[in-house]
């Protein structure tokens, strides 16, 4: 649910990366971070586990510039990927404004994938949302390693329905920034036809 | 979509009463800091010291305690905790849901007390229930779509660095 604020004049949006754990989905936060000019980014904040598993959520504040004299504003979030952190999950889905299923390409990893997929449809429905009439992006993580399966399979099975999709190894920020500007223009688009 | 769910929309008259009930309230209360977020974790209006605190930051976390609560109030079949209070040796936050849809912080140390703040929180609420239901009123009223005319090239042009 964007925010838009006629007197500071800002359209504030909320975007959200959601995957099976150790998917990528805070390196591909922290890898935006690194690579963002400092007046264009507030601070990273990961709420983890000692072991550095996201316990809570990212969040990453973003600012793109203007559009029409209007300050754009994103917030960046993860979700903790890990099956039974589901009802923190939930909560992050709240306001949501676009959303970015990171997939990991790894052939052990796709009973994963499609089982989160399912979860965050699930989750989605359970706020009043509709995966399928959000902006929504699949970035398929991890290409570089040995394992992974073809991206045309991949596509087959999480992305029936043929939304946006980019291939990524967020580690060295390949698909980063592409995945995240899809994100941005999927959400913004929607705005413009005023929903 | 529920109503939850609908976009916010923030006009300059409500933003300046907001604004300005924030500053009587960090006046009465003597408080360091008021700041008023919306459950989704975005600032609406702040007052007292603000400009020296990461307001984003501390938005988002508000936020996600609030909503961390709430569930906790869901599967205990409790309707909502209005209040929290975080107490701490130099400053101390008190946080109050108002109309459910914000979420109105005060930051105060040893300048003030609980009482005194939970007191003049209280009659704030009251106003900016009273502010919300109008922002409400308002975002039922059909309006012009200010975005209706960004094209294409005004979206890719927020990527060009």
């Amino acid at each position: 649910m964007s925010f838009i604020n006629y007197s500071s004049r800002e359209i504030n949006c909320k975007l959200v990366y959601y995957g099976p754990g150790l998917c990528g989905k805070t390196t591909n936060l922290q890898y935006i971070y690194n690579k963002t000019k400092p007046d264009a980014k507030g601070k990273m904040i990961s709420l983890a586990t000692e072991t550095e598993r996201t316990l809570f959520f990212d969040f990453l504040p973003l600012s793109l510039g203007e559009i029409r004299g209007f300050r754009t504003r994103f917030h960046l979030y993860t979700v903790p990927g890990q099956v039974f952190y589901d009802a923190s999950r939930k909560l992050i889905l709240k306001g949501v404004d676009g959303v970015c299923f990171v997939a990991d390409s790894q052939m052990e990893r796709m009973e994963a994938n499609i089982e989160s997929l399912e979860n965050l449809r699930e989750n989605l429905s359970e706020q009043g949302y509709e995966l399928d009439k959000l902006p929504y992006t699949i970035q398929y993580n991890k290409r570089d390693l040995p394992s992974v399966v073809p991206v045309a399979e991949l596509s087959e099975v999480l992305n029936p329905t043929k939304v946006p999709e980019f291939e990524a190894v967020a580690t060295t920020g390949v698909g980063v920034f592409d995945t995240l500007k899809a994100m941005a223009k999927g959400v913004l688009t929607e705005l413009r036809r005023g929903s | 979509m529920n109503s939850l769910n609908a976009q916010i929309v923030m006009y300059e008259d409500e933003v300046r009463q907001i604004q300005a009930c924030s500053h009587q309230l960090h006046q009465d209360s003597r408080a360091r800091a008021i700041l008023v977020v919306d459950k989704n974790g975005q600032l609406i209006a702040s007052a007292g010291a603000a400009s020296e605190l990461d307001t984003t930051s501390l938005s988002s976390l508000v936020a996600g305690n609030v909503a961390a609560t709430g569930g906790i109030a869901k599967l205990i079949e409790e309707e909502e905790f209005t209040g929290q209070f975080h107490e701490g040796k130099g400053i101390s936050v008190h946080m109050t849901i108002v109309g459910r849809r914000v979420i109105l912080v005060v930051l105060f140390d040893k300048n003030t007390t609980h009482g005194l703040v939970r007191l003049r929180v209280k009659k704030a609420t009251q106003q900016l229930e009273r502010i919300l239901e109008e922002v409400a009123k308002k975002a039922k009223t059909p309006k012009v779509n200010v975005f209706a005319e960004i094209t294409d090239a005004d979206i890719d042009n927020l990527f060009n660095d």
